[in-house]
């Protein structure tokens, strides 16, 4: 570890605190559906649209109304990518000649863009055509994340609400979020991206040839648009094989920082968004402080690993830190922070091997996902994530005082704590059960590239990867086959949208009910004893859940690659 | 629950396809456009043009087998920096594939370079398997070798890293690092300028 990679993580940290209130402010601009700047421009997109699709923006939906639209919504782009990447053959901007996707990998590619999470079971620079990265992919990683982010206001209109039955109207969130923050944003930093060197064009690649006379295709296209929202919407789903370690996603340092800073931007803006909507931003920062210390605890493990290196190495007489799948303009320290980054939030970008980690500094990508990705955590994703663990604290911290527990002016009673209780359930359920089903059948023996505990981390960071909507891999796993594409693609839409119905119908019950004004006997939920009850309760549910399995894996790799032992 | 399902026909189809002209098209194709005539260089992928035909491109690595080029980093790009095939290894630590292909590369890399500890990214393989990038040391690794091989002064060839080596941005952001298509672009110009 050096000072200068400290002062890089302190400084990632300190920059992104400072951009939590203005990010807040114009999140809480599009909750509360207020005219911005913007409307000059996209106004007249944005009621245009409602015309055409017969939508009454003003038409407050209960929580079902809210929850079905979403999903047939969902549903609906769900096939539309099906199609494209199925008929990708025929259709035009495909300068390579790519054929269609085969209908498992087609079916595991559009549930993992709908889904948020990005998965990719494919090298995209050998397999995709300019139009099924644009109009196939593109487009999922706007409304995913604009989804995301509106069912998260949706939760917050049920702790805000009065005794009323709506939550917003889920086309209005939809289309405000996209046209007024993630459309205009990612416009300009698509720009940046490529004026600092990140191709943006319709060729398919482009032939060299090198110093020595060989020949080099450069596999090209509109890397630039797919890049920005990537990131902004904490995607994930890179435009080449290697994401944002190939320099072309990636180009330098300054991007790298960029792309770190815009993964978290919006997570971490809607904790103030969140305090706002309460009427105490005390309540967003307090849930902030927690996510800023469970995220410094992570990178402070995996880039003290990274820094020590592979002890196998060192044998051999090759001194330093773990430079394996490593790039050298990145170094060990932006590559342990942005791994922890990616994770923390459900972005799943990566510019390192994850794979070729050290086995306690690839266990903490792993376990961030495992904790729920609630640590800043994707967007809108990640502060409901949190909100269900907060529903919990309060609850066990109820039981302990014998208080009755009330969080942000409403009673969290038996039907908000079972629905929690469901929804947080799902990860360990669907992630330990389809791991434990891959590391006994032979379709799903057969995926793993590393022998050992590693490879069992494999799957497990597979399944992990997929349930929380990452779609960050240990990459060596071979899972273009009908056996992963098919639970991989299973475990992503049960991981995305058996968390998000619950947590509606939360919001919807919430929403039902008065104010319950804080009371010398309330339970507070702003000072350090309540931070230190969230980071507990995170640390303890996903921890003892997880154990057994990360023992099976990084542990066991861990003791192994001290001893010298190899597979 | 029927009703909720009726009423969000209409909508899911019609704004499925509005998104899918404005984000899978217009916001692309705008920026391709912007791109093209804005930063044409670095919209295209950053091309370096020599002697009238492209020899790469600045972000991307190349592979150098010949002991007059200080060598790239070693890469599982498809055969090795394969421009259709970017990858990194996916080793494990633990892995026996690993540990064997570091001590083939340590000892080819002791032979041609003797005397010196190698430096660690010279052994791993990056994550895009196109790193562009070696590490300072890794060059100051190779110029005993280069100075032979070439019949060049070794202060010359040690002079030419240090004016090569780029640095962090505002120096905390990146590495230090050398750019191995550049560096040895400029080794052939002094050896061009040494024959004319």
């Amino acid at each position: 570890m050096t000072f200068q990679g400290w002062i890089l993580i302190l400084g990632f940290v300190g920059i992104l605190l400072m951009l939590a209130k203005p990010m807040g402010l114009w999140l809480f601009a599009l909750y509360e559906g207020r005219r911005t700047p913007l409307h000059m421009v996209f106004g007249p997109i944005e009621s245009g649209f409602y015309k055409l699709a017969g939508i009454d923006p003003n038409a407050e939906q209960g929580w079902r109304r809210y929850a079905v639209h979403m999903l047939i919504f969902n549903a609906a782009l769900l096939l539309f990518t099906y199609a494209v990447l199925r008929l990708q053959g025929v259709l035009p901007l495909n300068p390579l000649g790519y054929a269609g996707l085969s209908e498992h990998l087609s079916f595991n590619t559009a549930v993992s863009f709908t889904t948020n999470t990005n998965w990719q079971s494919y090298g995209g620079e050998s397999t995709m055509s300019n139009l099924s990265q644009m109009l196939g992919l593109t487009i999922h990683n706007f409304l995913s994340a604009a989804t995301g982010i509106a069912l998260a206001f949706a939760l917050f209109r049920g702790f805000a609400g009065r005794e009323t039955k709506g939550i917003g109207n889920f086309w209005a969130d939809l289309t405000r979020i996209t046209l007024y923050l993630l459309l205009p944003a990612c416009f300009l930093y698509a720009l940046f991206l490529i004026a600092s060197g990140v191709p943006q064009t319709l060729a398919g690649s482009v032939d060299v040839t090198t110093l020595e006379g060989a020949r080099q295709t450069l596999a090209l296209g509109p890397v630039a648009s797919q890049e920005a929202i990537k990131m902004l919407g904490t995607n994930g789903g890179g435009f080449f094989n290697t994401n944002s370690a190939h320099p072309f996603e990636n180009p330098s340092a300054l991007t790298n920082f960029v792309q770190m800073l815009s993964i978290f931007l919006i997570g971490v803006g809607l904790t103030y968004t969140f305090g706002k909507a309460v009427g105490n931003v005390r309540q967003g920062w307090a849930i902030l402080a927690a996510m800023t210390f469970l995220f410094l605890l992570g990178t402070a493990v995996t880039y003290w690993q990274e820094a020590a290196g592979n002890p196998v190495l060192h044998q051999l007489g090759i001194a330093g830190g773990n430079m394996e799948g490593k790039e050298v303009r990145f170094g060990i320290a932006a590559s342990a922070l942005f791994s922890v980054v990616t994770t923390a939030a459900s972005c799943g970008a990566v510019n390192a091997m994850h794979d070729s980690f050290t086995a306690l500094g690839g266990m903490i990508p792993l376990l961030n996902i495992q904790l729920g990705e609630v640590v800043v955590g994707g967007v809108g994703a990640g502060i409901y994530g949190f909100l269900l663990f907060a529903i919990l604290a309060v609850f066990v911290a109820g039981l302990m005082v014998g208080r009755t527990p009330e969080y942000v002016g409403k009673k969290i009673e038996g039907r908000e704590v079972k629905l929690a209780v469901l929804a947080i359930a799902v990860l360990p359920l669907m992630i330990l059960g389809f791991s434990a089903l891959a590391s006994v059948l032979p379709a799903g023996l057969a995926g793993p590239l590393n022998k050992g505990p590693h490879g069992f981390s494999e799957i497990l960071y597979a399944f992990t990867s997929a349930v929380g909507n990452n779609g960050s891999a240990f990459a060596g796993l071979t899972a273009n086959t009908p056996f992963y594409n098919g639970m991989l693609g299973v475990a992503m839409w049960v991981g995305r949208f058996c968390v998000i119905v619950p947590m509606l119908a939360i919001a919807g019950g919430l929403a039902a009910k008065k104010y319950t004004p804080e009371t010398a006997g309330s339970f507070p939920t702003t000072g350090p004893l309540w931070t230190g009850l969230l980071i507990g309760l995170i640390l303890i549910v996903g921890g003892l859940t997880f154990l057994p399995s990360l023992a099976l894996g990084p542990i066991a790799d861990h003791v192994a690659m001290i001893n010298g032992q190899l597979f | 629950m029927n009703k909720d399902i009726l009423t969000s026909l209409r909508p899911a189809l019609v704004m499925t396809i509005l998104f899918a002209i404005l984000l899978g098209l217009a916001y692309p194709l705008a920026l391709t456009g912007i791109g093209q005539l804005v930063f044409p260089s670095q919209a295209n992928g950053s091309l370096i043009q020599q002697d009238g035909r492209f020899v790469g491109s600045a972000l991307i690595g190349q592979g150098f087998s010949s002991d007059r080029y200080f060598s790239s980093r070693p890469s599982a790009a498809g055969g090795g920096y394969d421009g259709l095939a970017s990858s990194g290894s996916n080793l494990g630590p633990t892995s026996q594939a690993l540990i064997a292909r570091v001590k083939a590369d340590r000892d080819a890399l002791t032979r041609a370079n003797p005397g010196r500890p190698i430096p660690v990214d010279l052994v791993t393989a990056s994550g895009s398997g196109l790193d562009p990038d070696i590490s300072p040391d890794a060059a100051y690794y190779q110029v005993d070798r280069i100075a032979r091989v070439r019949s060049m002064d070794v202060g010359r060839v040690k002079s030419l890293v240090d004016q090569t080596i780029e640095r962090p941005l505002f120096g905390i952001l990146g590495e230090p690092r050398v750019n191995v298509l550049e560096i040895n672009r400029r080794l052939d110009r002094i050896g061009a300028s040494k024959t004319e």
